[in-house]
């Protein structure tokens, strides 16, 4: 994008904020390689989903308010989550006095792939990654965004992050088993089952070191952090990292 | 117990509880082949999806349409508001025809009325004719699978229930054994019995016939030696037209097990010279569901458990956990509309991933209501202290201010606080997970100092 591109405007989930800012870091410089001018807006907190998905939407009025208003005068608005900008798009509540701010936002808000690839229409990124690479497919961004194809329906396969990734030199690619099942995140039920969701992150790093992933990558670090988390106790030998920072690594 | 202490429970059998898992995904991964054989798979589910869009619109005129062609054939038509009724009309037909000992093939709706012990009570002998239903009822245990009934036991546990109950060899395993002892054992029940108990699959308002499909052919088996057919059917298991079979049984088989078609689909429309055939037609709940618009589309539902078996959650925690007549994600939100407090757990059994919604054959959009639920859920019986909390955040979240204050604290908090505090027992997170490594600031710190 050149002089007169469209605004940019980075939305950071909280957790990243908070606890992954490299992540947040990683996704400001990429976008800004890839030409775009980018804002970070002061003041944005959250999207709401903890509460949403805990059966609480009608307490995230408020929530849902302030970020439209945060983000109602930019052309885009990208994320370095699936799982976010899902709710964004699909399970904020419906809010009085902004509704036509809300429908602008549902599409005009993208996941980072997307924008790269949808937006952006960037078919290959020249940079390399010399590494074993595993990616863990988040479900809201698979089956929510449909950023890849998903093995239970009958569609021609595809994945927007494997296009990308793939065309980086001396990146190697894992074929897992288990292409596309969930890690066990979930949110509250991370904690609220935390049996079935401490033994849905081992099945899955299972099938990433059986594969021998060197790095374990995916669009949510929500997931990474919850199977970041499983590996550290285990103290299994695997690296963590956000699309983000593969390609904005591989681009410098 | 609620879900989560049933999974925990199950799970503690790690080489059970991953036996169960890779057995389920076997069947998964089997439905995902077959499915891609059929180039207009999801033009059929969106097919079957409409039409049942269309049976939900218009139930009371199809089910109406049914009874009529129904009588006209000669089937005995009755209705049942909920499963008391429902038992009442079983009993009395058996009574009428002095009928002490049934055979029953699979059905989930009388396993929801719960008709067996009912039926037991009233001193009449009832034998499930499934095989995986039969072996259920030796243990008296519930179906855990809608399709796979016995599918938590191993051939090993088979084996020595069949040496108890049917005197097989001790320690023989071998399923081609066991099904012969099975099959000699039955077949005394099926001749003995004056009345025969089915389900329904498919009731055809335009033609008043109506369809049952197993793969072991024992509800024609029984059917064809009593006298009398009992049918019972929920319902929302109208089809308006006999050609809208090809659409559903095309599906039916395939999301169910892999197969490209169940081995029996039989047509019942006209009793046999001299023998009768009942249907009764239960509501018991149904109406209800279909009056709640979030949740109407959970009747579109043909049983076929494909839901389960790509469920994370149900292939690592079992039928069991569910403690619902209808496990697995379509349980989940079809159990709720019955008795919320009960099943208040079950719309969290569940990440939320979405897999259940692709597999289904008729669309439902199992995973939107799950979340549904939730709200629903709390609006009803929220837990205070949850609650109070989740409050709290939206306050937090809301507050650009509030929201660094306390993102700041937290941060702080983990890198001064001794790990000894940090995975306190109350820290859940951190029982088998280690917390990230607190940054030294956060991206809004950053983006300040480097960028604005």
């Amino acid at each position: 994008m050149k002089a007169n591109s469209p605004s940019v405007a980075l939305f950071i989930p909280c957790y990243v904020d908070q606890f992954y800012p490299q992540v947040g870091i990683a996704t400001l410089e990429l976008l800004e390689k890839l030409g775009c001018q980018v804002t970070y807006p002061s003041g944005q907190t959250c999207c709401g989903q903890p509460l949403a998905n805990a059966g609480y939407a009608q307490e995230t009025v408020g929530t849902a308010r302030h970020f439209i208003k945060t983000f109602q005068d930019f052309d885009y608005v990208v994320c370095p989550s699936g799982s976010c900008t899902l709710h964004v798009k699909e399970h904020f509540p419906a809010i009085a006095g902004l509704e036509k701010e809300q429908e602008a936002l549902e599409h005009k808000i993208y996941e980072l792939i997307e924008f790269i690839t949808d937006v952006l229409k960037i078919e290959k990124l020249e940079g390399k990654f010399p590494h074993r690479v595993g990616f863990h497919s988040s479900c809201h961004g698979q089956r929510g965004l449909h950023l890849s194809s998903g093995s239970e329906l009958n569609q021609p396969p595809f994945n927007k992050a494997r296009k990308l990734l793939e065309n980086l030199a001396g990146l190697e690619w894992v074929e897992l088993e288990r292409a596309d099942e969930c890690c066990g995140f979930g949110g509250t039920f991370a904690v609220t089952e935390e049996a079935l969701s401490i033994q849905m992150g081992k099945d899955r790093l299972a099938d990433h070191l059986q594969h021998k992933t060197e790095i374990l990558t995916g669009g949510d670090m929500s997931c990474i952090m919850h199977l970041q988390g499983i590996a550290t106790r285990t103290k299994q030998e695997l690296k963590f990292l956000h699309l983000a920072e593969i390609l904005n690594q591989a681009l410098s | 117990m609620t879900h989560p202490e049933s999974a925990a429970e199950f799970l503690k059998d790690s080489q059970k509880a991953k036996w169960h898992d890779e057995t389920l995904w076997f069947v998964r991964d089997k439905r995902d082949k077959v499915s891609k054989g059929i180039p207009e798979w999801e033009q059929l589910r969106e097919l079957a999806s409409s039409i049942k869009d269309n049976v939900l619109a218009n139930l009371a005129d199809y089910l109406e349409e049914f009874e009529r062609n129904a009588t006209k054939n000669g089937i005995i038509v009755h209705w049942a508001t909920d499963s008391e009724a429902h038992n009442k009309l079983v009993l009395e037909i058996l009574q009428k025809q002095d009928c002490t000992a049934v055979v029953k093939s699979k059905s989930i709706l009388t396993e929801e009325c719960h008709l067996n012990s009912y039926l037991e009570k009233h001193s009449v002998e009832v034998v499930d004719t499934d095989l995986g239903e039969r072996i259920v009822q030796f243990l008296k245990q519930p179906p855990s699978h809608i399709v796979l009934p016995a599918i938590h036991l191993k051939k090993g546990e088979i084996s020595e229930l069949f040496h108890e109950k049917l005197h097989t060899e001790k320690g023989n395993e071998d399923p081609t054994y066991l099904t012969q002892a099975a099959r000699v054992h039955l077949r005394e029940k099926f001749f003995a019995a004056k009345v025969a108990i089915t389900g329904v699959n498919f009731g055809i308002a335009e033609t008043g016939e109506f369809v049952v499909c197993t793969n072991e052919g024992n509800a024609d088996m029984g059917v064809h030696l009593a006298q009398v057919h009992i049918a019972c059917m929920g319902i929302e298991k109208i089809l308006p037209r006999r050609k809208d079979l090809g659409v559903f049984l095309r599906l039916l088989a395939r999301s169910a097990t892999g197969q490209p078609i169940t081995n029996y689909n039989s047509h019942f429309r006209n009793p046999s010279p001299g023998k009768e055939i009942h249907i009764i037609l239960v509501d018991n709940g149904r109406t209800a569901q279909l009056a709640r618009e979030k949740f109407r589309n959970s009747l579109k539902c043909i049983r076929c458990g494909a839901c389960m078996n790509t469920c994370p959650i149900y292939r690592r925690s079992g039928g069991f956990s569910y403690n619902s007549t209808v496990p697995g994600p379509i349980g989940s939100i079809l159990s709720p509309g019955l008795d919320l407090k009960k099943h208040s757990s079950l719309p969290f059994a569940s990440t939320l991933c979405g897999s259940c919604t692709d597999v289904c054959p008729v669309k439902i959009n199992i995973h939107e209501q799950l979340y549904e639920w939730r709200q629903e859920v709390t609006k009803t019986q929220g837990d205070f202290a949850k609650g109070l909390s989740m409050k709290l955040a939206n306050g937090i979240f809301k507050s650009p201010l509030a929201y660094k204050i306390s993102g700041s604290l937290m941060r702080n908090a983990l890198k001064s606080l001794p790990n000894s505090l940090i995975y306190h027992p109350l820290n859940i997170w951190g029982k088998n997970r280690n917390l990230p490594d607190a940054p030294k600031e956060s991206f809004q710190q950053w983006y300040r100092k480097n960028r604005s």
